[in-house]
Parts: structure tokens; sequence; C-alpha cells
């Protein structure tokens, strides 16, 4: 991990965003993490290991892959896609899961937990759990258990206990508040391994660190393969973490669009959808403050995306502060142009995506037509066989016999 | 503006009394907002000597089962921090015990957070804390409400290193909120051992009183903690009788009875 261009101030703060609201309880263990994370960057023996973990057990570097018959059919841009979704366990999440879990070891915790959306970080928890024999606990809300059975599964198969929670909309934001209670309780034994760039500082900035080598990479691999740095980088938004992830190593490079998608649902009004940008005021959510989907009385609203992994009220700290800045535009797409996307991707390249990260291919798609000569890279953050239940709902006619 | 110095002269008067200060926590709103003024009132007929009125909010991250419940019935119910305040000007109209309002910071934010500190110090209220305002964040928040004549209560941990109880201390006014145990909001069998060198811990640091609040449901743990702390809280345990008998109409003779037992005066 090398020096970052943007660095929260001691606090966490991102301009005006960030920080640490949380009770008091959970000062002094966050305090505990920073100052173990501040410790493990120095430390060449923590680095070389989770060096090799990214590599030989998840498969670091991922492909960047030149996506030349979707660029063909689109008639536009070159586009080239970052294959997060060839990681172990389907999904980016497993780099900052990694990173923790050897903190977490760092600091004597015997007891991981974690809140999971679409369940690719909670599966991702279980896995690193798995290999270190750590005890593991993963809150999950209900509608997103049913949204997202096979992970469940797969949690289970790996010796994680997932814990239904049904208070709120049984979503991401309901299972993170539970973590968050189950931590303030059990705080001596308990590492709580949150899986996006959101909550308390110092999490918004470590998870960015440990995600950040995507974006390392893809800047080098496509200063390796077309000479030059890409014109637009595109990635969804739900917390944000592997947005920041591939973000940050072209966020210096000033001529670089980056371009944040977040879900824009079933259209704009409140409570459809989860664009912060397009439908928020800034707000303190779990530990931050950022751009918040909220009412006139400043209740947290409910939020809506097909995509469990984009279904969060808060944006993280960190796009909220490059959306002010100007340095990154966030735009959104609907479940419907995601579900189409992900069609397509498909059908042209052979890549099932995750639905989060067809928000993302939907983007793409919609710029790549007007922009001939311009080359476009895409962070596909996770694959799609966890969704293969909600595009059979979404595409009934695939299962006649005759489908095509 | 000065502070009203009702809760130091209340904390003054306890002490004086030879017994802690008891402080009721109330959900505004729950079962309906027009009830909270009868409901508060029924406590300071119970014993309660100081009220923290509970804005609802829909992301109660440190609370338990009981007031998260009693928060989501009260948004049901329609409170809002407008409600909560004239629920306020009406405990005011008729009492003059000392109210802190307790509540999460995003509704206070969207209401606006100067206005809201005026609104607030017009409507009767003593102080205020916040419970997802950790210090570091406060700067600005504590300067407002002091300028407003608010009283600004923060909480001290189990987990508080020296440092942090320092800065907790120095913030703090009115009082300093002691949490007995790591954890959320709620009744328990036991006090958490510990929280008496927790309150000896802060003495040397801070002349405040302190009141100790996080599972407090009985008459016994009253006295006990009472023989070490300034106050004692109790929050789950009143909402508890509040969620069994919102539907009655007899509710503040409900409230008002159980406190009465924990105050020792049935």
């Amino acid at each position: 991990m090398t020096e970052t261009p943007q660095t929260p101030d001691a606090r966490g703060h991102f301009g005006p965003y960030g920080g640490r609201y949380v009770p008091e309880t959970l000062m002094a263990p966050l305090e505990e993490i920073e100052h173990a994370f501040y410790e493990a960057r120095q430390d060449a023996e923590f680095q070389a290991e989770l060096k090799d973990l990214l590599k030989n057990f998840a498969g670091r570097p991922t492909p960047l892959y030149e996506a030349k018959r979707l660029s063909a059919e689109l008639g536009g841009a070159r586009i080239f896609i970052k294959r997060e979704d060839l990681l172990h366990t389907g999904a980016h999440k497993i780099n900052n899961c990694l990173g923790q879990i050897l903190l977490a070891r760092r600091m004597g915790k015997k007891r991981i937990i974690a809140e999971t959306g679409a369940g690719q970080h909670g599966v991702a928890t279980a896995t690193v759990c798995a290999l270190f024999g750590l005890e593991c606990v993963v809150y999950m809300g209900e509608e997103d258990m049913r949204r997202q059975r096979l992970n469940v599964f797969r949690m289970r198969l790996l010796g994680a206990r997932v814990e239904s929670v049904t208070t709120g909309s049984r979503t991401l934001k309901d299972a993170v508040s539970e973590a968050m209670r189950d931590w303030v309780t059990n705080i001596s034994t308990t590492h709580y391994l949150l899986g996006s760039a959101l909550g308390a500082h110092p999490y918004p900035m470590m998870v960015r660190e440990f995600h950040r080598c995507t974006g390392d990479e893809a800047r080098q691999q496509m200063l390796e393969r077309t000479g030059a740095l890409p014109n637009t980088v595109i990635a969804c938004v739900g917390g944000g973490s592997n947005a920041i992830g591939i973000f940050t190593a072209f966020v210096p490079d000033e001529r670089v669009k980056l371009v944040g998608v977040e879900a824009g649902g079933r259209g704009l009004a409140l409570g459809e959808h989860a664009a912060r940008f397009a439908g928020g005021a800034p707000g303190v959510l779990q530990g931050a403050f950022s751009y918040l989907l909220q009412d006139g009385d400043g209740q947290v609203s409910l939020t809506h995306s097909v995509s469990a992994g984009l279904d969060y009220a808060l944006v993280g700290p960190e796009h909220a502060w490059l959306h002010d800045q100007g340095r990154a535009e966030y735009v959104n797409a609907t479940d419907a142009e995601a579900l189409a996307a992900a069609r397509t991707l498909a059908r042209t390249e052979g890549i099932i995506p995750a639905l989060e990260s067809s928000h993302a291919v939907a983007e793409a798609l919609k710029r790549a037509p007007q922009a001939k000569g311009e080359v476009l890279l895409v962070n596909l953050s996770g694959r799609g066989d966890k969704d293969t239940d909600i595009y059979r709902e979404n595409f009934p006619e695939l299962d006649n016999p005759d489908a095509k | 503006m000065p502070s009203s110095e009702r809760i130091a002269r209340c904390f003054a008067a306890c002490k004086e009394a030879g017994r802690p200060a008891l402080i009721a926590y109330l959900t505004a709103g729950d079962p309906e907002p027009g009830r909270t003024a009868e409901i508060a009132l029924a406590l300071e007929r119970g014993g309660a000597d100081i009220l923290e009125l509970g804005v609802p909010f829909s992301d109660p991250i440190a609370d338990g089962p009981v007031i998260q419940r009693a928060s989501d019935r009260a948004l049901k119910a329609g409170a809002s921090v407008e409600r909560v305040l004239d629920a306020a000007r009406e405990i005011r109209a008729r009492s003059e015990m000392p109210m802190i309002l307790f509540s999460y910071l995003n509704p206070l934010l969207r209401y606006g957070f100067e206005k809201l500190c005026a609104d607030a110090r017009e409507a009767g209220i003593d102080g205020c804390l916040f419970t997802d305002l950790s210090v570091e964040e406060a700067a600005d928040t504590v300067e407002t409400m002091r300028q407003a004549g608010l009283d600004t209560v923060f909480l001290a941990a189990p987990t508080s290193t020296e440092r942090r109880l320092k800065l907790v201390a120095d913030y703090s006014t009115g009082f300093v909120y002691v949490v007995s145990r790591t954890g959320v909001t709620g009744e328990q069998a036991q006090v958490a051992g510990g929280v008496d060198g927790l309150v000896s811990s802060l003495r040397k640091l801070t002349s405040l009183p302190l009141a100790v609040g996080f599972g407090i449901s009985k008459r016994e743990h009253v006295e006990a903690v009472g023989s070490y702390a300034d106050g004692v809280v109790i929050g789950s345990a009143v909402m508890r009788v509040v969620e069994q008998h919102g539907a009655a109409a007899d509710l503040e003779q409900h409230v008002e009875q159980f406190f009465k037992e924990l105050a020792g005066r049935a």
C-alpha cells in the first residue's frame, strides 16, 4: 500500500464527510483498529502475508479484458472490463476481508461479525473465517436472505452462522444496525468486519486501502495494453467499496473521468431507489456523515434496488467528497436497465455479471455509442451466479423449452 | 444565554436529601404524540426527578429491542422533532422537572441544529444528549448548545480510556451519563460489575454529578447504583410498561405506579 493522494484528516474526514458518529462505547475500539491498521501498514511481514493471500488464495491480479464484441456491437468506445468477478468467492469483497482478517488476528480477536446485503461480503467473510479458524456470525436482512438464498447456503456451508434481521426494511441497513449492536455488546472478543467503505473512521479509509489494488492493477494494465489511460472509469456504488477501489489510483489523473453508478431502482420517488446523490441530502447514519436518503423529519428512508448490494440509504463518505469536488460524477441505472445490461453482457461476451455490477455495465452501454475513439474501463465487481433466481424471475421466457 | 441550572439545582437538592436523582427516559410519541406530556407527568408523580425525552429515530443503533419497538411505534404514530418539542412545551407549562433532549443526531441536523437549540430552549428543554455524537465531532454542536443555554451531556463508557474520560468530562455540563456496560440499552437481571470503578475514575476528573444508566430496571438496582452514583437512569423498563399498557386508558397510572416502586415510594 502506497501513499494515497486523498487522505482523510486525523479524525477521518473527507472534507466535511465521514468522521466518527458512534456511541462512546465504540470510540476506543475504533481507535484500536485505526492504530492496528497503521501499524500493520508499516509491517513488512503483514504486507507480505496479505500479498501472498491475495495472489495465491484470492487470485490476484485479476485480468483486464477487452470486450471486443460488445464494443463492436455498440459501435463507439472501446470497452475494457476489470475482472474482479473472477476472484475467489466471486466478487471484489475478498480483498478487504483478507486484509481485515489479518488485522483481527493481530488484535487477538477470536470472533468475527459482519453484515451483508447481496451476500457477497458475507460469503467472503465466512471464507476468511474458515481459512483462519475463527468464529463467524453474519447479519443479513430477512428480505435479502430471500433474494440471495444461494449465498445464505454458501455461508452456512463455510461454517458461518447467518442471523436473520427482521427489523426495519429487513435489508442491508438493518443488518448493519444489528451488527453494530452485537459489536458494542461483545467488543472485547469481536472484530466487526465491515464490508464497505462506510461506517465510522477508520473503516472508509481502511476498506479503500484494502481495495485499491483493483485500481492500481487496472491503471498499470491499461497503460501496458493501450499505452494510455482510459477516458472514463465506471463502477457501481452501493456503499462504494469497489468503486473507491478502482477510482483511487485514477484520482490524481485529472483527465480520467470517474463515474459512479447508483441504483435507480423503479424510479426516482423516495423509497423506490437508492440514488443518494439524486435524492439524498447530507446526514448521519451508522457512524458516518454523508449523502443520505431521508424524509423531511430526518428519518432514514426505505430504499429499493433489484440488487441487494446497492440497496442502502447512505453512500460512502469519500464518494460524497469526490462528488462535491466535482472529481467524480454520480449517475444511476434503473432495475430494468441493469437487468437488460446483464443479458447483453452475457450474450455478447459470455460473462454473466452480478446485478450490482450490471449497473456499471448499463452506464457503459449508454455512453459507448457516443464515445467513438474513447476507452471506457468498467469495474466488473462480481459474477452473477448468486443472482440466478432474480434473473429467472425477470426473464421468465428463458424457462420455456423453446427459449433463445 | 446561561444554562437554566435546573439540572444542577436538581442534583444538589437530591444530594442534600441523601438520595440519587432518578432520571426517567421516555420515547416521545409512544404510544402516540398526544400522550407524551401526560406520561411524563405521571413519571414525575411516581418520583422521577429528571426527564430524558427521547426523539425516536428509524435506526437506533445504541438501543435494544424495547426502545427499538418504542421508536417504531412512535414514528408510526406520527412523531417528529416538532411534536417532541410540543410535548416538552406542554410539560414545561405544568412542571419544573429538568428535561434533557435525548436523540440520535440526524433528525436534529435535518431540523436545523441552530434552530433546534433555540426552539428546544424555548420549549423548556434544559440540556441535550446525543447518542451518536462523539466528543471528536462535538466542537461546533457544543458551541451552539451552550450559546442557546443548553447543558451538554455526554456518555462515558466502560471502554473509554482515561484520555477519553477526560474529554467526556471536559465537554459535559449538567452531568455525565455513565454507561454501565458494553452493549445496547435494555433491562438486565443484574447491573454490570465494574461500573462503580468507572464512577470513581470519573470522580477524579470532574466535579459534575455522575448518573449511571443501561440495564437498570428494579428497585434493588436503584439502591445499589444509588449508593455510589449521583443519578440513576431508567429507560427500557419504563418503555416496557408503556408497551404493555399502551392501549389502556389508564396507561399513566401504570407508569406512575411502576416508577413509585422503583423510587421506593410504593
